[in-house]
């Protein structure tokens, strides 16, 4: 395998935020893990989106995973960061490959729609749920890291460690994936689904497992979360969260597996400027962002970093 | 059998709110083709609307009978005001894009508005209340039925529902803007080759659409507390009303309506801790059994 620019630029990345992360300010360290959290869901959003699926209902795994990890914790007494995060992918895992054999006949407004239902099921199911805390969720504790007890700093730091290498090992894993000869169909399914089937390939199968990569790829985002807030909610789950991801991929663009986990960089710095300094425009801002970067850059943020590029 | 007939009621009265806020979504779809998540805010804003509009006029000392004129004229200013903003000043430069890139635009047009009346009504709950704490809500009374009590204000709900579904169907079948409509909705091409003019056809639906979601907003203001993000809340309920019925059929929203009415009324009687849950199950079921729901017609073949 030759190594490409991107792929060197997530392996330089990963050691730098690594070997920086005891200088980072409290304050950066908690901007970086949110952004990285989202970033992992996006990347999910991302290779959807690449196969022209948009879902509003990507908080549906988001949650799920939050919940599992959540679940480990607190109902199993097992608070260790790696399980946690294992039973969130797994569980996202599961439910998607049995939800995708229905999404996978879906397109365009439909596909949304039906998983913007499944997401609000979930929501309807957890508001209700006592033993799940109802609308006020639970504190999650994630006490060790395999086996070894973190206390106070600790345990933000490992907790920031986790989140930096399972992100940058999505994202080096995804990069992988859409230069392998089944992650181009993507692009080739988006733009006419018809020639693909004549080619010989299948796409229902393929959007079928895009489906599973991004939901699982939303359950770690949503295991790495709870670790790093200590808390979940089912407002991880309401539309309103869904929108914040389709909104961070349309900002992102689809590129690269770069665009993602910068979009939520910059998603997040905005969203707490706006948040610090006007509480009760931050949406307005988030909104009229969203419209220029539509109109004026259609291919997202990314698509700034690309012209520069002889072509 | 008493719990049954409140179940009905309850039903009824729930379904004739959420058809007179989905009739307005699925107008705009069948003849757009943008599933406007901002209608939530148009909602939203008929509410806050009518909150200073009732407060004002009770300010005055005017007779309390008389804040109904004001729901009414809320849910009027905010159509006459935000439909043609909103429509001119940013869809019509979005018509021809792709479905789901509309979706996101109201999805950003959503978020500004919520922030309009965060802006312009600050974030504390509101009541529509008179200086004796009369509303438009109480000042009707109740009335009995098999032993319960219920508000007369639920009958005007029914009656602007269904009042709202027969003066639309009798536009759209009777009258000739009506058939030019939906000469437009057949084929937007063909009908402006033809002489529509279709630019000032989606003006008034996108007018009428606001308008409607602000009588919701409006009518739905007297009865709870006023409080930022009702918008949110409301819409994903109408996506389940018109999917369930089928995107831009008038019928479909009627049917959803009655669906989602009847479930909902029957989960909190029975089953209380189902009531999202059941909704949101139908909604999933019946995409997954007709994804276009329920009242969609066959497709018109382009090429």
């Amino acid at each position: 395998m030759k190594l490409d620019r991107t792929t060197i630029a997530i392996g330089v990345i990963t050691v730098g935020l690594l070997a920086a992360s005891p200088l980072l300010p409290k304050w950066a360290m908690s901007l970086l893990n949110v952004s990285l959290c989202y970033g992992t869901v996006v990347l999910g959003m991302m290779l959807l989106m690449r196969t022209g699926l948009v879902s509003f209902g990507h908080g549906l795994y988001y949650c799920l995973g939050a919940y599992a990890a959540g679940t480990v914790d607190q109902m199993l007494k097992l608070p260790d960061m790696a399980l946690m995060v294992a039973a969130g992918a797994a569980a996202t895992g599961i439910v998607a490959a049995i939800l995708g054999l229905l999404l996978a006949r879906y397109r365009d407004i439909f596909f949304a729609m039906l998983s913007l239902a499944f997401s609000m099921i979930l929501y309807g199911l957890l508001v209700k749920s006592s033993a799940l805390g109802s609308t006020d969720g639970f504190n999650i504790s994630a006490k060790t890291l395999f086996g070894v007890a973190l206390v106070d700093d600790a345990r933000r730091y490992a907790g920031f460690g986790i989140t930096v290498v399972l992100t940058t090992l999505s994202a080096f894993a995804l990069n992988l994936y859409l230069r392998s000869h089944r992650g181009r169909l993507a692009e080739a399914i988006r733009d006419n689904e018809l020639r693909v089937e004549y080619m010989g390939a299948s796409v229902r199968a393929t959007i079928h497992l895009h489906y599973v990569i991004s939901a699982v790829l939303a359950g770690i985002g949503g295991a790495l979360m709870a670790i790093n807030i200590g808390h979940i909610d089912p407002e991880m789950t309401y539309w309103p969260q869904s929108g914040e991801f389709v909104f961070i991929a349309i900002l992102s663009g689809t590129g690269n597996v770069f665009a993602p986990l910068g979009g939520a960089l910059v998603f997040e710095t905005i969203r707490s400027f706006a948040y610090e300094y006007s509480p009760n425009t931050w949406q307005m801002v988030l909104g009229i962002t969203m419209l220029v970067v539509m109109i004026f850059l259609p291919g997202g943020l990314w698509s700034l970093l690309q012209r520069r590029k002889p072509a | 059998m008493s719990q049954l007939l409140a179940v009905v009621i309850d039903g009824i009265v729930y379904a004739s709110w959420l058809f007179i806020i989905a009739v307005g979504l699925t107008l705009i779809y069948g003849v757009m083709k943008i599933l406007n998540i901002a209608h939530g805010s148009l909602y939203a804003l008929g509410a806050f609307t009518a909150v200073s509009f009732c407060t004002a006029w009770f300010a005055h000392g005017y007779a309390a009978a008389g804040s109904f004129a004001m729901l009414a004229a809320a849910a009027i200013v905010v159509g006459l005001v935000f439909g043609p903003l909103i429509e001119r000043g940013l869809l019509r430069f979005m018509y021809g894009k792709d479905e789901v890139v509309l979706v996101l635009v109201t999805y950003a047009l959503f978020l500004i508005l919520e922030d309009v009346i965060k802006l312009v009504w600050g974030v504390d709950p509101l009541l529509v209340q008179g200086p004796n704490g009369e509303t438009p809500y109480s000042i009707l009374g109740n009335f009995e039925a098999s032993g319960l009590s219920y508000p007369y204000y639920n009958l005007v709900l029914v009656g602007v529902a269904v009042a709202t579904g027969a003066a639309l169907t009798w536009v759209l079948t009777r009258t000739r803007s009506g058939k030019l409509l939906i000469a437009v909705i057949h084929d937007r091409e063909m009908s402006a080759a033809m002489g529509i003019d279709v630019g000032r056809t989606y003006f008034v639906t996108f007018t009428a659409g606001a308008m409607l979601a602000a009588v919701g907003g409006a009518l739905t203001a007297p009865t709870v507390s006023v409080v930022t993000g009702m918008g949110a809340e409301v819409i994903v309920m109408a996506f389940a009303v018109v999917v369930i019925g089928g995107l831009g059929s008038l019928p479909g929203a009627a049917l959803g309506a009655f669906i989602v009415g009847m479930v909902r009324a029957a989960s909190i009687h029975y089953k209380p801790e189902l009531e999202l849950f059941s909704v949101y199950l139908v909604m999933a079921v019946v995409l997954i059994v007709r994804p276009k729901g329920l009242f969609s017609g066959a497709e018109v073949r382009k090429i």
